[in-house]
């Protein structure tokens, strides 16, 4: 009876608490700018007026028009709800539960892609374009920094990988780790979330034709998808296993707004970059993570 | 010591694959430059006395390669009057992946070489050979001759960390011996670049393989 009270408040907490992360970056974008900016609560007012609406189908798109972001929402959250909350730990944790994490985020990824190309534009088949080319470069960064977490602990599961800190590479694996958090929620150096530019626009293109219920499915599952890698961040770098659970705790809020802020001032202070160079960034994070791997391997070593 | 030391090399093997990856010359001529002055820093580090003429010869490293050199090529780059971009032979990815492969292969290498065993814990070898193998990619894959310059400068800056393994039996004055021998280089081609613009209006290397007597 506990475990299922449990479940229901840890999903809880990540259904909440994840549509602030948006709307924390647009107030410090704001700042920055001199502006006043949106409410911080702005998406939670975005998400009840969607949820309210109609939905618009296309005559030509399958099930799948509709069955795409709530498969891509489901997965997302699941994979959300198998990553430890710092003290409060995991409520579902077995051998290679991180593989897991990457399969259902890699998931949710297809199915937004799916959704995108179901409704046969072409706009949005490019877009779905380029987000399934730049996730083979992220995915790549991901999974060695997952590597060198469990080669650290000798562990593959993720409670254990992330209570201690990534030992000596553990710069360049919070640096990869960023960009990795920049390129997968589709924030500024690889895409602009606020742009109405069919040709730019990587991950907003997908959604355009989505509306009501389904449109608010993939709001909230992008909000939650930055505040997992935000979390994952933070304890892949900092030893939160060594600390008391309150500062434990503390330590991991503090992280993940830190980590918000820096978002919302990379994307004031830089510009996207041209879609030319976003293939070495992203090979950039993977080498930053591949290097970080190594450190760790010969650091157990020696 | 080993330490700071490894940790500036560290950084000069982090500034070879940034140079690798950049696409704009004047942020090609700043890498090459910072890594100048990270390794004008090193002899001070491994040399504990400070003695006169190690001091003179780490701050003319630090004075020439971080300002003089770089300030020719800046130079030569407005007299020449040429565009910024890049146009590699050998793109940034690949590039990028190759320097990192090199990186580590000389990483590897490094730990196979019969070393002296105060060697053995520094990274000085690994980052000499890194920093040669990111010369010689820059000078086969980019076709500008200041680019070219840079991936000289890279090169000659390997050399510079292998001459810091023998500090303690070779002159400083043989270092200087280079360091003006490389300012010198690095005149002559600014020169020469300005007369390859006007002879062909562009800097491409690739044109000097169609010259006829």
């Amino acid at each position: 009876m506990t475990m299922i009270l449990e479940f229901v408040i840890r999903l809880a907490v990540w259904l909440l608490l994840a549509p602030l992360l948006p709307g924390i970056i647009n107030k410090v974008k704001a700042g920055v700018a001199g502006r006043r900016g949106p409410p911080v609560l702005q998406l939670y007012y975005d998400l009840a007026r969607l949820w309210q609406k109609g939905v618009v189908l296309s005559t030509l798109a399958s099930p799948g028009f509709i069955a795409g972001p709530a498969v891509s929402w489901v997965a997302v959250l699941a994979a959300a709800m198998l990553l430890p909350l710092g003290p409060l730990g995991t409520s579902l944790s077995f051998r290679g539960d991180v593989i897991l994490m990457i399969y259902l985020l890699a998931l949710g990824r297809f199915c937004t892609a799916w959704a995108a190309l179901e409704t046969g534009s072409a706009f949005e088949g490019m877009g779905a374009a380029r987000e399934v080319s730049y996730a083979v470069l992220s995915e790549a960064a991901v999974i060695t920094a997952v590597l060198t977490l469990s080669l650290q602990s000798g562990s593959v599961s993720l409670s254990a990988m992330l209570s201690p800190s990534a030992g000596t590479g553990a710069v360049l694996l919070a640096v990869g780790l960023f960009t990795v958090l920049l390129a997968e929620n589709c924030r500024v150096p690889f895409d602009d979330p606020n742009t109405h530019l069919e040709l730019t626009m990587i991950h907003e293109v997908m959604v355009l034709d989505h509306s009501g219920p389904p449109l608010a499915a993939v709001l909230h599952g992008a909000s939650v998808k930055l505040l997992l890698f935000s979390v994952l961040l933070v304890q892949a770098v900092l030893p939160l296993g060594k600390l008391s659970a309150t500062a434990a705790g503390g330590v991991l809020i503090a992280g993940v707004l830190l980590v918000t802020v820096a978002v919302g001032l990379v994307e004031s202070l830089m510009a996207r970059a041209a879609f030319r160079r976003v293939p070495l960034l992203l090979t950039t994070a993977f080498l930053l993570c591949v290097f970080a791997l190594l450190i760790a391997w010969k650091g157990g070593a020696a | 010591m080993n330490g700071l030391l490894n940790l500036l090399i560290g950084l000069a093997m982090g500034l070879n694959l940034v140079a690798l990856g950049t696409s704009r010359l004047p942020s090609l001529i700043r890498v090459a430059a910072l890594q100048g002055v990270v390794l004008g820093i090193m002899p001070l580090v491994i040399e504990q006395e400070f003695r006169g003429l190690l001091l003179v010869v780490a701050a003319a490293t630090m004075a020439m390669k971080g300002l003089v050199i770089p300030a020719l090529l800046r130079r030569a780059m407005r007299t020449a009057n040429i565009d910024r971009d890049l146009y590699p032979l050998i793109g940034f990815v690949p590039s990028l992946l190759l320097g990192a492969a090199g990186m580590m292969g000389a990483v590897v290498l490094a730990r196979r070489l019969p070393l002296l065993p105060e060697h053995h814990e520094s990274l000085l070898v690994a980052g000499a050979m890194a920093s040669v193998f990111t010369g010689l990619l820059l000078l086969i894959g980019r076709s500008k001759a200041i680019s070219q310059v840079c991936g000289y400068l890279i090169l000659e800056n390997g050399i510079y960390l292998f001459g810091l393994l023998l500090i303690h039996s070779v002159p400083l004055l043989v270092e200087g011996g280079i360091l003006l021998d490389l300012t010198v280089a690095v005149f002559v081609i600014g020169i020469i670049v300005d007369r390859i613009q006007r002879a062909f209006d562009t800097l491409d290397t690739r044109k000097l393989t169609v010259l006829r007597e």
